[in-house]
């Protein structure tokens, strides 16, 4: 009685393992041509991106909130060991920052004399959207951060990412209540720069480590350790005079840029509406605002 | 009829606890942790769900729940779509057809052959995004990784043998 379905099952057993590895090598096809029609059709692929981390940005929302209490915690109690030494420096910060403060305000007041009399064009205002960073995936490619806040709170694609020290990125994927941002640091990051003191053009080329290097400078231009990175603002993505990062190094193989903004201390960021992209909608024709010229290599 | 019902209803959540673990993995690993430098290094989770449940338990780690934790974790790192799916149905693959090496085995051989699974990974995560991209990615962060990665799997192991024991300790 017992003798039949066994040896059914014996003779199940090598079809199933069968059918198991045409699932298995189904699956790997399948995966590969999803890798090519991504490469091929972006757009698709960041519709999935962003369907997906709107599903999942609340619960991040929820987890994020005791690490960022514990870490706030953390961060206070350090502080308090140096209450004193930082007291002093910022006495001293101040009385600089005030003599800058004179500087400045007499400098204001004589641009916009000029400006008066040059009739000057000014740049349209910046609205910004204040996102808390619900994800850093981290690990050796991921250069990107989610943000709790989406196309329905006004953010766009292409729009800078600031915190007060300087960029972080830029937005790579928007979502409903969540947006991706690609960091400076990542592979397909691509920023028209300049280096200050020279005003030369240049492009900041992440290259997944964590000083991006710049490339595109034009012949005989010299860049020195120390120089100060701003964004530019040509090709319209970005506000000019943005800080970036200082010159870290300068060698053979590149110039390495320290960017101002620790990834690791992210908790809010501000995401920057310049503006530009409606003028660029109409003066350009076919210039819809994804393709600004960083996504290739 | 009814105790066979729950009895059933039981079997499957324990059958399907290393699936929900998994998939959490993927997203716990995404949290802020705001520790300097540890973005560059955050140890590669899912992949030590996808070995440790392939090896022990492989009918409750079937190939597409692989697929979707790999599509899962490439939309939240924003890597191209398919890298991470394909690098862990390739660990799938290797470590299914080699189980019975690892099976019955003392611990120390259990981590070696997630140091050679992380290795696989790691190469195999680095070439794609270099073809992927067109360019040769500077390799030094891929082996930081996976240095982390083999060092937290036997706390992360720890635990999925405890939770096998308590919920999947039939058979």
């Amino acid at each position: 009685m017992k003798e039949q379905p066994r040896s059914a099952h014996r003779a199940a057993a090598p079809i199933k393992s069968l059918a198991h590895r045409f699932v298995y090598s189904g699956l790997v096809i399948g995966v590969f041509a999803l890798m090519l029609l991504g490469k091929a059709d972006a757009v698709l692929m960041d519709r999935f991106r962003a369907q997906i981390s709107d599903a999942i940005a609340p619960i991040l929302g929820v987890l994020g909130q005791p690490v960022d209490a514990i870490s706030r915690v953390i961060a206070s109690v350090r502080e308090l060991s140096s209450v004193r030494q930082e007291n002093a420096l910022l006495r001293e910060d101040k009385e600089k920052l005030l003599r800058w403060q004179a500087v400045a305000r007499q400098l204001e007041a004589e641009n916009k004399s000029l400006k008066k009399l040059l009739r000057y064009v000014p740049d349209l205002g910046a609205g910004y959207v204040t996102a808390r960073v619900i994800a850093d995936t981290g690990g050796a490619f991921a250069q990107s951060l989610l943000l709790n806040a989406g196309a329905g709170d006004g953010v766009g694609k292409g729009e800078a990412v600031v915190t007060g020290a300087g960029l972080i990125g830029r937005i790579a994927v928007v979502g409903n209540r969540s947006a991706q941002v690609l960091l400076i640091t990542d592979l397909n990051s691509r920023i028209p720069v300049i280096v200050e003191p020279t005003r030369t053009r240049a492009i900041l080329a992440g290259n997944n480590s964590e000083r991006p290097g710049i490339i595109h400078l034009p012949p005989g231009a010299t860049v020195s350790p120390g120089d100060r990175i701003v964004t530019s603002g040509h090709g319209g993505a970005f506000p000019p005079g943005l800080p970036v990062g200082v010159v870290a190094s300068v060698s053979d193989s590149g110039i390495r840029v320290q960017p101002y903004v620790d990834r690791s201390r992210l908790e809010y960021v501000r995401v920057v509406n310049y503006g530009l992209r409606g003028i660029l909608r109409k003066s350009l024709p076919g210039g819809d605002g994804g393709k600004r010229g960083d996504k290739k290599p | 009829m009814i105790g066979n019902l729950w009895h059933r209803t039981d079997r499957l959540a324990r059958n399907l606890s290393p699936a929900g673990l998994a998939l959490a993995l993927v997203i716990i690993g995404a949290v802020p942790l705001h520790i300097p430098g540890y973005a560059r290094v955050v140890p590669m989770l899912p992949l030590m769900a996808i070995y440790h449940w392939t090896v022990f338990r492989p009918q409750t780690m079937p190939a597409i729940l692989v697929l979707v934790i790999g599509l899962l974790q490439d939309a939240l790192t924003g890597l191209p779509i398919g890298v991470n799916a394909l690098v862990y149905l390739i660990v799938y693959g290797l470590v299914l057809s080699q189980r019975s090496f690892f099976v019955g085995k003392s611990f120390a051989m259990l981590w070696l052959g997630f140091v050679l699974v992380c290795v696989v990974a790691a190469v195999a995560t680095w070439v794609l995004v270099s073809a992927y991209n067109g360019i040769l990615a500077a390799p030094s962060p891929v082996f930081f990784q996976a240095i982390a990665t083999i060092a937290i799997f036997p706390f992360v192991a720890w635990f999925f043998l405890r939770w096998q024991q308590t919920f999947l300790g039939y058979d």
